[in-house]
């Protein structure tokens, strides 16, 4: 539904983004992963429509995004940015009540209470955005991002998110919890792509993934297909660190075995 | 009691509608006080006299007091209060920045500059653009003037869309410097008469106000104010930054160009008829905000009715503390605003929002 075609960004004469193809499916979650200055964020501003590039395009059902109004865009997507600090005492509520509007909802406030139970944050609806936790800033922007897109699908049509490391600030027990939010957005019809640099993570839950190395997509599929030793020693410079356990003194916690 | 209601159910919208009200009380007692106080006697009994008897029940004199005097300078405090409260809301939701008020980073002061332009060189120069605009000469320019400097403003201290205290602190002083120095030079070629309207015009006064001057500021409020709808969901979401802002769907750069033009248009007609009254811009919101928090959908309103009321209770004071004479507005507003405003510098109160900044 939203497809990234040639796109190419280029600032300071260094190609951030490097004609790099990428089709948002339906019911699909796309993880993106790559190094520090990949071109990873770069990458989901022009395919929100946020920036524009010098190369390429990027299409929403056919359109430019572009030439399509704010409005339009974000009766479709909605963003997770990676963080925000504001200057303002909100409350909890206040900010996800302005996704809530954005999605165009009758009654705001009982869907932004749901959206907050969905994150796990009931009971935080008076609390003061400020006087919260990283985490938990960063859990209510996410309640505010399912307040915009409350449906993955919705009058047939399907709706994106877009993720910008959702889980930096969060715990493994949290970090687990949004992303099975994002994938049981995709399970049901909808388009999601997220930016993620736990590796193990990515592999758990990324319906397809795609390494971004210097602005360009140097491998995309499956886990199994994309997370290879020489990938991840081309990319991230380690090397046999793929499916392998560490020496029986160095203690490890990967999340995926907890399905045993 | 609603304090606590809200603090758990996070909605604050009740209590918001319980303060509008209250403060819509509260300008209906300064709107009462202003036309019942003064140096003559003419008292709240005469006002119902004369409001239910008409204008027999009243000595023609203190007819006069009452309809040319005191009813004009209400009205103007009225539209003035409102509209500065109004733009310093405004502008802080559009720097993100509970210290930008329009006084303190020389919006006024452009409004102000352009206004003794328009004064000093009105009769000569400018005697064909005068006569052109008319009545609306004086607020045009001083619109101008402030449009000039909020556009100088945002450019300096507006990085992709952030805006820093410091950048946003500095870059007033420069161009409150600047403007400074413009209106020291005009001062210096101004001859006795207009150098008598420049004075009042620097400290600011509700004194001369007469119907002419309502009508020269009404259009310029009336359109700030018919904004707040549009402008009040879009500042909100601007609070979480441009990006956030677009991507719920809001026109930034339209939402942007409005806010400017409205605040330009609030405190160019606010100088040009009463001249620059600084303050009422930050203490109106920053009360508002602790009071019922910072959405703009219920700020915005009440910013206008308690700016309102602010004003025309300043003024009363000002007209009644040393009378006969007549102390300048700005004095008062200054008085109450140095301390709020230097509360919010040092961030004592964690809701300010400064800390960290």
């Amino acid at each position: 539904m939203i497809s990234a075609n040639e796109l190419t960004f280029i600032r300071g004469g260094r190609r951030l983004v490097d004609a790099v193809n990428l089709d948002l499916k339906p019911a699909t979650m796309t993880v993106v992963i790559g190094p520090n200055g990949a071109g990873k964020s770069t990458l989901l501003k022009l395919m929100t429509g946020e920036i524009r590039p010098d190369g390429g395009s990027v299409l929403l059902d056919g359109a430019d995004v572009t030439t399509l109004s704010a409005r339009e865009l974000a009766a479709r997507r909605a963003v997770l940015p990676q963080s925000l600090a504001l200057s303002f005492p909100f409350t909890a509520l206040e900010i996800v009540r302005m996704g809530a509007i954005a999605h165009g909802s009758l009654t705001p406030e009982r869907d932004a209470r749901a959206a907050l139970h969905r994150v796990g944050l009931a009971g935080f609806e008076g609390r003061s955005y400020q006087a919260l936790s990283g985490g938990e800033q960063q859990r209510v922007q996410f309640a505010r991002v399912l307040a915009q897109a409350p449906q993955p699908v919705e009058n047939g049509v399907a709706k994106a998110l877009f993720l910008d490391e959702p889980t930096s600030s969060l715990d493994i027990g949290h970090q687990i919890a949004v992303l099975e939010i994002a994938r049981d957005f995709a399970r049901a019809g909808g388009a999601v792509l997220a930016i993620l640099h736990d590796l193990n993570l990515a592999a758990e839950f990324a319906d397809r993934l795609v390494v971004l190395h210097r602005g360009r997509v140097v491998a995309s599929g499956t886990s199994v297909e994309t997370l290879s030793d020489r990938t991840i020693s081309e990319v991230y410079g380690i090397s046999g660190a793929v499916g392998r356990v560490p020496p029986a003194h160095i203690p490890f916690i990967l999340p995926q075995a907890r399905h045993g | 009691m609603a304090a606590e209601g809200f603090r758990e159910t996070g909605d604050r919208s009740r209590r918001a509608t319980l303060v509008i009200a209250a403060l819509a009380v509260l300008l209906a007692v300064a709107i009462l006080v202003s036309l019942t106080t003064g140096p003559t006697a003419v008292g709240f009994h005469d006002l119902v006299a004369y409001v239910t008897g008409g204008a027999d029940a009243m000595a023609a004199q203190d007819r006069v007091i009452l309809e040319s005097v005191r009813l004009p300078r209400t009205l103007l405090g009225l539209l003035a209060g409102a509209g500065l409260a109004v733009s310093g809301a405004m502008m802080q939701g559009l720097f993100r920045n509970p210290l930008a008020d329009p006084g303190i980073v020389g919006v006024t002061s452009g409004a102000a500059l352009a206004a003794v332009v328009a004064i000093v060189l009105g009769g000569s120069v400018l005697a064909p653009v005068a006569a052109f605009f008319g009545p609306w000469f004086l607020p045009a320019f001083a619109f101008a003037g402030g449009l000039i400097n909020t556009l100088l403003l945002y450019a300096i201290a507006t990085e992709k869309g952030e805006t820093s205290t410091t950048m946003l602190v500095l870059a007033g002083i420069a161009i409150a410097a600047l403007t400074g120095a413009a209106t020291g030079l005009l001062i210096f070629i101004a001859d006795d008469r207009a150098l008598r309207d420049i004075t009042f015009w620097s400290l600011g006064s509700l004194g001369g106000a007469t119907y002419a001057k309502i009508l020269s500021v009404l259009p310029f409020i009336t359109v700030v104010l018919a904004l707040i709808p549009f402008l009040a969901r879009g500042l909100d979401a601007l609070i979480l930054g441009d990006a956030a802002a677009f991507h719920m769907g809001i026109p930034v750069q339209r939402v942007k160009r409005l806010a400017i033009l409205a605040v330009a248009a609030a405190c160019g007609a606010t100088v040009a008829a009463a001249g620059s009254i600084g303050f009422v811009g930050i203490i109106v919101p920053h009360l508002l905000r602790l009071a019922m928090g910072p959405s703009h959908r219920f700020l915005l309103p009440g910013s206008a009715l308690g700016g309102a009321a602010l004003l025309i209770l300043a003024d009363s004071i000002a007209r009644t503390v040393a009378s006969p004479a007549e102390l300048p507005i700005g004095i008062v507003t200054a008085l109450i605003g140095t301390p709020v405003f230097l509360f919010l510098l040092l961030g004592r109160n964690g809701s300010s929002g400064l800390r960290g900044l």
